[in-house]
């Protein structure tokens, strides 16, 4: 990597962040009532693994378990990996490919920058989805999904 | 297979994977000696099953026979960088495998010999690690978890085998199946990914396609597995056996 | 019985400089992190095969520090010698003080510092770096208590307990802090059992030099008095305990010299080693080592201050300088893979690893060392850790009666 992108990168990050910083606080003053909302893409898949509003709250949960089960124990196919969810959520950019987490338009990034939570995922795992799992990801949740569905939709009521 | 469940399928699956390996021998069959013979690349020639856990009965090993390994060829260091998305050799820049050009001033003798990580069975970077980011799966590769790894470099001031690398730039385009960035530690994973859909490491696959199949993969804790029989016939050797870290990768004429 | 008499120092002018400029070198050690997190360690003089550099110097400097600068604290309530007592509580201070700043340097270096809460909820019980984390932050919180007994009233007789404690305490750190080297057993320069008692006498002599600094400063600035015999026993005890870092030293690499398979990286750090050699020869064993060994124990030296500040001066240079040989250099020299063989790879195999500091490392140094500062002078603002007075707590009759005027100008 160049150094002068990196720090073109830097700077960037300075003046956005100078900027957000401005720009929100007039933002406050002229939604007048209205609440911004973010602007979340939608999926090219035709069912997610559980309810959206399920998922809004529980993804991350998922994930992780997911991760544990992966790194660790080597169960890669199910239907939380990551590589699967970019999948369904791929945004195309202007050339027509997915555009990566450095887009604000990235599924991912649309709702993370609008609740300010921050995630490093990206820093390691590629943010655009795979040549293989393109167009994948059509059956049913394995047993130990569906089993921690279960739990998360218990302990939330 | 996929058919069978519960923990009747786990004892089983040993064993299956076995026969299958056996049968599976029938190509890339090499002359190592007289007598000997060593199955290379017959690809898939192990099998873990999809969405099953690593198994705990076997153990993956690597054997490298020094004589098939000429000079001057890298094949298996291209296909390692290809398949795990790492850049061209530089003073930063991560290498999961390298060539060690070895001279015996005594003999005059030279060798190339691959050098990756070791997988040892009792590694010093899952014992150094602090947070146990560093940690040995239950088939004995050994991986750094990039989640919960710190960036201490502390497992690099351990290996002996100077195996780890350090990322030491924000990274772009990772392979999806081979995540790795910036600030922790990583090292030759075994092509764990390629391992868990039944496919053996890269090195190894382009080693026997392309160049004179040197490397053998397979299940040590197998008797009648090829880089269990090949290792007791000719006595391979490890790197730094003295260090007792019982490393799974084994070389021939060392 | 009379007590010593402590107060809180003034913010005068001078204060408030120093105040603003270790908080601006302790604001630019952190931007150095962002740096260095942002850019990732390419940034660094640090590499693959020297991963550990001056950053981790500093660290374990100011960390085996921060164990011997209780060495004055244990002396007045483990070892009875009151006549150390009114320092004691500045002892502790600077303990917690020099702890912090190792510790901030440590983390504020790691490639995701951001995963601090990460290391501190999973812990790797076999590995060393781990359990040093618990000997550290046990470390603060008993020093913190045997200070607040110190301090408060009518408490005394826990004092000791206390000090007993901290005194345990601070050798199982040591111990641990040498062992995350000596426990290395793939690199010919460490894996030694005897990095551990090394490690503790370097502690007990590199404390006791930076507190004799601090001291000296402290009650320069401040006009308080300084008892000059009992800055002479300290010196004196410096040079004994830099004595001992030296015979273990000595030990250390004759061991290795009868040990085959660590000869070649003996011949590197003691003969060819270029820039380590120096460093260990000139910079540890003659300005570290003998010279302020010589002005301890010498009478005369003895009763000049300027001689006692040199001496410590000296002792905290041979030490960085050591800590680098050991840390630095034994990472120089090349993993044996094969014994007996000439090897070379693209990766470094057979070479003399290279390793140049960085401005954003010796900014990071800075800003943790501030850190240290920051907090000693912070503390000593806000509570009354420096003697008005010294008193013999014996007798009860004052111990040497220094003015302020005389303190300022020596
Ligand atoms: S760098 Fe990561 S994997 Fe290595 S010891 Fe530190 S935390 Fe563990």
């Amino acid at each position: 990597m160049t150094s002068p992108a990196r720090s073109a990168h830097f700077l960037a990050a300075v003046v956005a962040l100078c900027a957000a910083l401005c720009w929100s606080a007039g933002a406050v003053r002229a939604a007048d009532g209205r609440v911004p909302m973010p602007d979340i893409p939608k999926a090219l898949g035709e069912r997610c693994v559980a309810e959206t509003d399920f998922m809004r709250r529980n993804h991350m949960t998922l994930l992780k378990h997911q991760r544990d089960e992966t790194v660790h124990l080597g169960v890669r196919k199910a239907e939380t990996q990551l590589d699967r969810c970019l999948t369904c959520h791929a945004v195309a950019g202007a050339d027509g490919k997915p555009v990566s987490y450095s887009d604000s338009g990235h599924f991912c990034r649309s709702c993370h920058d609008y609740a300010a939570v921050s995630i490093d995922c990206f820093e390691c795992h590629s943010s655009r989805p795979g040549q293989k799992a393109q167009g994948a990801s059509r059956d049913p949740p394995d047993e130990t999904t569906l089993k921690l569905l279960g739990y998360l939709r218990d302990k939330r009521r | 297979m996929t058919s069978e469940t519960g923990s009747r399928d786990e004892r089983a699956s040993g064993a299956s994977r076995r026969s299958f390996l056996k049968s599976a021998a029938g190509v890339g069959v090499t002359m190592l000696a007289p007598g000997v013979v060593l199955y290379a690349a017959a690809p898939p020639a192990v099998a873990q099953r999809a969405g099953r856990p690593a198994d705990s009965k076997i153990r993956w090993g690597l054997l490298v026979d020094l004589n098939k390994c000429p000079p001057g060829c890298d094949l298996c260091v291209t296909a390692c960088a290809d398949e795990n998305g790492l850049h061209r050799p530089g003073a930063h820049e991560s290498q999961w495998i390298r060539k060690v050009n070895v001279h015996d001033p005594k003999t005059d003798v030279r060798r190339e010999v691959p050098v990756m990580c070791q997988h040892c069975a009792m590694p010093a970077c899952v014992d150094v690690c602090p947070t146990g980011a560093s940690f040995k799966r239950a088939d004995g590769i050994v991986l750094v978890d990039r989640h919960i790894c710190i960036g201490c470099r502390y497992c690099m001031m351990a290996c002996p085998y100077q195996a780890r690398s350090f990322v030491h730039e924000p990274q772009e385009n990772q392979r999806p199946e081979v995540p790795r960035g910036v600030g922790t530690a990583e090292a030759c994973s075994l092509c764990v990914h390629r391992i868990d859909a039944g496919r053996m490491p890269a090195c190894v696959e382009a080693c026997a396609a392309r160049a004179g199949g040197a490397m053998v993969f397979g299940d040590l804790n197998d008797p009648s597995s090829a880089i269990a029989k090949a290792i007791g016939t000719h006595r391979a050797t490890t790197i730094r056996a003295d260090l007792g870290l019982d490393p799974a990768v084994h070389y021939l004429s060392l | 019985m009379p007590r010593a008499h402590y107060r809180e120092i003034e913010a005068d002018s001078g204060f408030v400089t120093l105040m603003l400029l270790f908080g601006l070198a302790l604001a630019g050690g952190l931007l150095s992190s962002l740096y260095m997190r942002h850019y990732g360690h390419v940034v660094s003089g640090m590499g693959n095969q020297i991963v550990w550099g001056i950053p981790h110097v500093f660290a374990f400097f100011l960390i085996v520090s921060a164990s011997g600068a209780l060495n004055v604290a244990s002396m007045a309530s483990v070892f009875g010698r009151t006549t150390y007592k009114p320092l004691a509580r500045l002892s502790g201070l600077l303990a917690i003080a020099l702890l912090a700043g190792g510790l901030s340097i440590l983390v504020l270096d790691l490639g995701r510092p951001e995963r601090l809460t990460v290391a501190m909820t999973n812990f790797n019980f076999k590995s060393i770096f781990s359990w040093n984390i618990n000997f550290y932050v046990g470390f603060l919180a008993i020093v913190a208590v045997y200070l607040f007994l110190q301090m408060a009233r009518g408490l005394d007789r826990y004092v000791g307990i206390a000090g007993l404690v901290a005194f345990l305490w601070r050798l199982a750190l040591t111990t641990a802090t040498g062992s995350v080297l000596g426990f290395l057993a793939a690199r010919q320069a460490y894996d030694a059992a005897i990095m551990a008692p090394l490690f503790i006498a370097m502690s007990l002599a590199l404390g006791q030099a930076v507190f004799l600094v601090v001291v000296m400063a402290v009650c320069a600035g401040t006009g308080r008095p300084l008892d000059h015999a009992l800055l002479h026993r300290m010196a004196r005890l410096l040079a004994i305990l830099l004595t001992a870092t030296l015979y273990f030293a000595v030990v250390q690499h004759i061991t290795n010299l009868y040990s085959p398979k660590r000869l070649a990286v003996e011949r590197f750090l003691l003969v060819d080693g270029g820039i380590y050699t120096a460093l260990l020869w000139i910079g540890y064993v003659g300005i570290g080592s003998l010279l302020p060994i010589g002005l301890g124990l010498c009478p005369a030296a003895g009763r000049s201050r300027p001689m006692i500040l040199a001496a410590a001066v000296l002792a905290i240079i041979g030490g960085l300088c050591h800590l680098y040989v050991i840390i630095v250099g034994g990472q120089a020299f090349p993993l044996l893979l094969f014994p007996g063989m000439e090897v070379s790879s693209s990766f470094g195999d057979g070479m003399i690893g290279s390793y140049r500091p960085s401005l954003p490392e010796l900014v990071l140094v800075a800003g943790g060392m501030s850190l240290t500062m920051l907090l000693t002078m912070f503390g000593m603002r806000l509570l009354p850790f420096v003697p008005m007075s010294f008193v013999d707590e014996a007798t009860g009759a004052p111990a040497h009666a220094v003015t302020g005027e005389q303190a300022a100008g020596r």
